[in-house]
């Protein structure tokens, strides 16, 4: 039985000031620790808060997208292997990071799977649906670690 | 996360989806339909009103199955659809490959 998922939360920046709460996750490369990492993050981002239906559902679809582009094309499900996940919250936003172990993918591939020609592929729209719900993507050179940005209503 | 799978009246196996439908769930509703379809059904319907979202391997996984179920002469709608899920598979042009009702009910009229 694997362990329950562990969060570990801390506070920067100035007292008084518009201060940044960062949410830090580390999971294993296994595609059933999904589910229970995104209801864990989506809970702390907006702790205290009521979302809007909107953004916690693209919360939810953004990071169980990249969480599963990490754990399958990152890691290709290498148990040895973790997931690292990043939460920094400010009073209006949430800036998502998920970061594997993998070599890094490429960012430019499928631009747009909603071609009638690939309408009836099975797989290529995780990272064409993250750039669509999140308001900011970012990706660092490597190509293994992706940032999300998100309002935080 | 969870399926339930009932038969209506007019013989549609309707498949509840319930939470989510990602990744690690995937495989076991492309498994209950291929049981069904074995079993000899042809008519689907699944009820998306209890499910709060789906992503790509979701997506997939309902692409695939909506292939088998027209291969072996039958076919698949999805019902209940909140508006962000609705919006998903407007997004990725999925709504143009769905029989997409907004409700179980309006769904198996004509089925």
């Amino acid at each position: 039985m694997t362990a329950p998922l562990r969060l570990h939360l801390r506070r920067s920046g100035s007292e008084g000031r518009d201060g940044v709460v960062a949410v830090d996750l580390a999971l294993p490369s296994d595609v059933d620790e999904v589910e229970p990492a995104v209801e864990l993050m989506a809970r702390h981002c907006f702790a205290g808060l009521v979302p809007c239906a909107r953004t916690a559902f693209r919360l939810r679809v953004t990071l169980a997208e990249a969480l599963t582009n990490a754990i399958l094309r990152g890691n290709h499900e290498d148990p040895a292997k973790r997931v690292w996940v990043r939460a920094e919250l400010t009073a209006t936003a949430i800036r998502l990071s998920v970061r594997d172990e993998g070599d890094g993918c490429d960012v430019a591939r499928r631009a747009d799977p909603a071609l009638p020609s690939d309408l009836e592929d099975d797989g290529g729209r995780g990272l064409f649906i993250i750039k669509s719900l999140a308001d900011r993507v970012e990706f660092d050179d490597r190509g293994n670690t992706i940032w999300m940005t998100l309002p935080r209503c | 996360m969870s399926f339930s799978k009932t038969t209506s009246g007019r013989g549609v196996t309707v498949v509840k989806v319930e939470g989510q439908l990602i990744v690690g769930n995937r495989q076991e509703l492309k498994a209950l339909i291929q049981e069904a379809m074995e079993a000899g059904d042809r008519k689907f319907l699944i009820d998306c009103a209890q499910t709060a979202y789906i992503d790509s391997s979701g997506l997939g996984a309902l692409v695939t199955i909506s292939k088998k179920i027209r291969e072996n002469g039958g076919e698949l709608r999805l019902a209940g659809l909140n508006e962000d899920l609705r919006s998903l598979f407007e997004l990725t042009k999925l709504d143009s490959l769905f029989h997409i009702a907004p409700t179980v009910d309006e769904a198996l009229l004509g089925f």
